[in-house]
């Protein structure tokens, strides 16, 4: 049996959208931009779906919602973009993100800082939450951009998205939120959150990988980083990607019809995995159930090392995620392990499950066999766990 | 950076079949309690190498023949990914019915290269190499625990890279005895820096001490500094090359002074048409010993004659011969 687990890393795509995708190859393939037939036949389904694209997330006309390659570039575009226009003057200098932002954001944040610019970071709590409170401490009138991130990929964690944005606009200051992991799993109307740029990627929704999007609040200013062409009306140059839009705004459409499926089914498979987790003992998980994503759950399992569990799982064909350091290039332990405040050992033990709607109760079920028997086998080899079946543990 | 290194993957792919299996069915996982070493007239050494906070940690079970030193059993358990697993088991393989002085020899090259499928290619990727590290420690504190000795009795030697078991003053009498001038010499020479990487400059897998990147630039400017010092006594006459820049009399500092300028500043004057004479070598009330130069060609007139230049002039005489040297132009 197969059963993938890592939907906060990639998902399947949506078949529906998959469908529609697939006259855009070998049939309708002229460049939209194009003038002659081959070009034009695609427009209405470019319009089409940019149309479900605007009404998915309640989009304004004088918006932007700019296509792009993914989040990624869409988090980068809008802290380098911003530094053109608010920053390298040192009108603003200051940017300040969460402690657990995706390093598509706190990557290019730490790029700018030989250009001058400084980062703050507003710190999180054992349970992976946040406090507004902690943005008007940090913020001042240097502040450029808040950048927060919509929920955490790893913990799941949602944040207050609302009232940071209100607690920067108060401040002068521009809001961003990386809303990769939210978008398709919770309702998300920009107009009702107030955020500047909001940023998003296809693949995390069942929509295609390789494509992703920018939301733009009333086509507010922002330095365009692709120069060469006059597509996506300047802002963004590089030819369309026709089967890619279309299949993104027919998997985010279905993916937001299904939200309520999401909060009820999904969220019950992943409460049922959480508590045969919990069953086990010396088993913590991150954050609590109410403030989460409906689909994630990140496991602490004392005694047993991260990627060596990923590897018995794999074992059994199921495919979960670590942000334990042994399957990276540095041995550093997960960062957001440590920003939540877990000790190093715990960071270690990270294990990651992400559901989907496509998860199935009979997965969820031999899921829970596999992952307590690799408990057990990892846990009578681990030199600091001694485990036995009766459930007795005690720390060598 | 290469065509392979940009698409990635997966570093599983890299571990032989014999690393899978083992990391599937350690063989020699488990403990060895008093009371079996009781019944099987043993000595019980038991060992812990690591701890958790690092993601990897390691506990080896030793039974020994006090009579023979020989080792007749060895488990192991582990806190670590697959690969720790698979080496940890290996390390205690290789134990079993050596000697404890036998045993002490065995390395983590030898763990990996006993996983290895064929002699050819590696059982793990270079950034797994850490996880057979582990074995030559722990080995060691159990040998140190059966002898009743430090640990550090096994090794008396700084080690720069813990995966090819490099330690410093190698690297240096290396670098010294072929002239080495790149880091990728180094690896080249002696496999330093060839697997995890960590010890080729900061920021990489893991923190080190020392990086080759610094061993390299110290032990190359003691190079050009004992090059220089050497030229410059060869140029003294015979008597007096054994006493300091001070004690020399002016002629013996003018031949020294001159000896490192010609090594050192004159070639690099001279590629842009400039060149410099020394007129005068006087010391003052207060023990510095002024050298009076003048400029030449393309240097006379030069902006950076009174800046960059001449602190470079001065820097170079302070180093190879005395701090006390000053330098003014005329």
């Amino acid at each position: 049996m197969r059963v993938y687990l890592d939907n906060n890393a990639t998902t399947m795509v949506d078949p529906e959208a998959f469908e529609l995708m697939k006259p855009f190859y070998c049939e309708k393939y002229g460049n939209p931009n194009s003038l002659h037939r081959f070009g034009s036949e695609t427009h209405p389904a470019l319009r089409r779906a940019m149309d479900q694209l605007y009404t998915a997330l309640n989009a304004r006309d004088k918006d932007d919602i700019i296509v792009t390659s993914c989040a990624t570039e869409s988090n980068n575009w809008v802290i380098k973009g911003l530094f053109f226009d608010h920053m390298l003057n040192k009108e603003k200098d200051h940017i300040i993100i969460s402690a657990v932002e995706h390093p598509a954001t706190g990557a290019a944040c730490e790029f700018l800082k030989q250009f001058g610019i400084r980062v703050s970071h507003i710190p999180v709590d054992e349970n992976g939450l946040l406090n507004p409170e902690d943005l008007r401490n940090l913020i001042d009138d240097k502040t450029a951009l808040v950048s927060v991130m919509w929920a955490n990929n790893e913990t799941g964690t949602i944040f207050p998205i609302k009232e940071l944005a209100a607690i920067a606009h108060e401040n002068g200051a521009l809001f961003h939120t990386d809303a990769t992991q939210t978008v398709g799993k919770i309702k998300i109307d920009v107009q009702d959150v107030n955020v500047d740029f909001m940023s998003f990627s296809a693949h995390k929704f069942h929509g295609p990988k390789g494509i992703g999007g920018l939301y733009i609040k009333n086509s507010q200013p922002l330095t365009s980083l692709l120069h060469g062409g006059e597509h996506m009306g300047g802002r963004r140059s590089g030819t369309l990607d026709v089967a890619g839009i279309v299949g993104m705004a027919q998997a985010l459409e279905n993916s937001n019809k299904l939200i309520e499926f999401e909060n009820l089914h999904v969220r019950r498979l992943r409460d049922k995995l959480e508590d045969a987790l919990l069953e086990i003992p010396e088993i913590s998980v991150v954050g609590d159930r109410a403030h989460r994503l409906p689909n994630t759950i990140l496991a602490a399992v004392k005694g047993v090392e991260g990627e060596a569990m990923l590897w018995d799982l794999n074992q059994a064909g199921i495919a979960a995620s670590t942000g334990s350091a042994c399957a990276s290039e540095t041995l550093e332990s997960n960062p957001i392990m440590e920003a939540i405040g877990a000790d190093k050992e715990l960071a270690h033990t990270a294990l990651r499950l992400s559901l989907s709607r496509f998860t199935t109760e009979e997965e969820i079920d031999y899921a829970i066999v596999h992952i307590k028997k690799a408990v057990e086998r990892l846990r009578a080899i681990s030199s600091t766990f001694a485990y036995t079946p009766q459930g007795h543990v005690s720390g060598l | 950076m290469a065509k392979h290194d940009l698409i990635g993957g997966s570093i599983w792919d890299e571990y032989s079949q014999k690393v899978q299996d083992l990391m599937n069915s350690p063989r020699n996982m488990g403990q060895i309690t008093e009371e079996e070493a009781k019944e099987r007239a043993g000595k019980l050494i038991v060992a812990d190498f690591g701890a958790e906070s690092c993601g990897d940690a390691v506990r080896l079970y030793w039974l020994v023949d006090e009579k023979t030193d020989i080792i007749m059993d060895a488990k192991f358990k582990s806190f670590g990914c697959g690969t720790a697993i698979a080496s940890s088991d290996t390390m205690a393989e290789l134990c079993i019915g050596k000697t404890v002085d036998e045993a002490v020899k065995i390395t983590n090259i030898d763990v990996e290269k006993a996983m290895r499928d064929d002699p050819y290619t590696p059982a793990v990727p270079p950034q797994k190499m850490h996880c057979s590290v582990m074995a030559y420690d722990v080995i060691k504190a159990a040998a140190a625990s059966y002898k009743g000795v430090d640990p550090d009795h096994f090794e008396d030697e700084i080690i720069v890279c813990e995966c090819a078991r490099i330690s410093l003053g190698t690297i240096r009498d290396v670098i010294r005895m072929n002239d080495l001038k790149t880091v990728e010499e180094i690896t080249q020479y002696t496999k330093a820096g060839a697997f995890c990487k960590s010890c080729i400059k900061p920021g990489g897998h893991e923190k080190r001490e020392y990086y080759l990147v610094d061993i390299l630039a110290e032990t190359r400017a003691q190079m050009e500094a004992e090059k220089l010092k050497a030229i410059a006594d060869a140029k003294i006459s015979g008597n007096d090359s054994d006493l300091a820049f001070e004690e020399l009399t002016v002629v013996g500092q003018l031949k020294a002074v001159e000896a490192v300028i010609d090594a050192e500043i004159r070639p690099m004057l001279m590629m842009d048409g400039g060149n410099m004479e020394i007129l005068d070598i006087k010391k003052n009330d207060k023990g510095i010993i002024d050298i009076y130069i003048r400029y030449l060609g393309a240097c006379s007139g030069c902006a950076s004659g009174a800046g960059g230049t001449l602190y470079a002039i001065e820097a170079v005489l302070q180093q190879n011969l005395s701090p006390n040297i000053r330098v003014l132009p005329i």
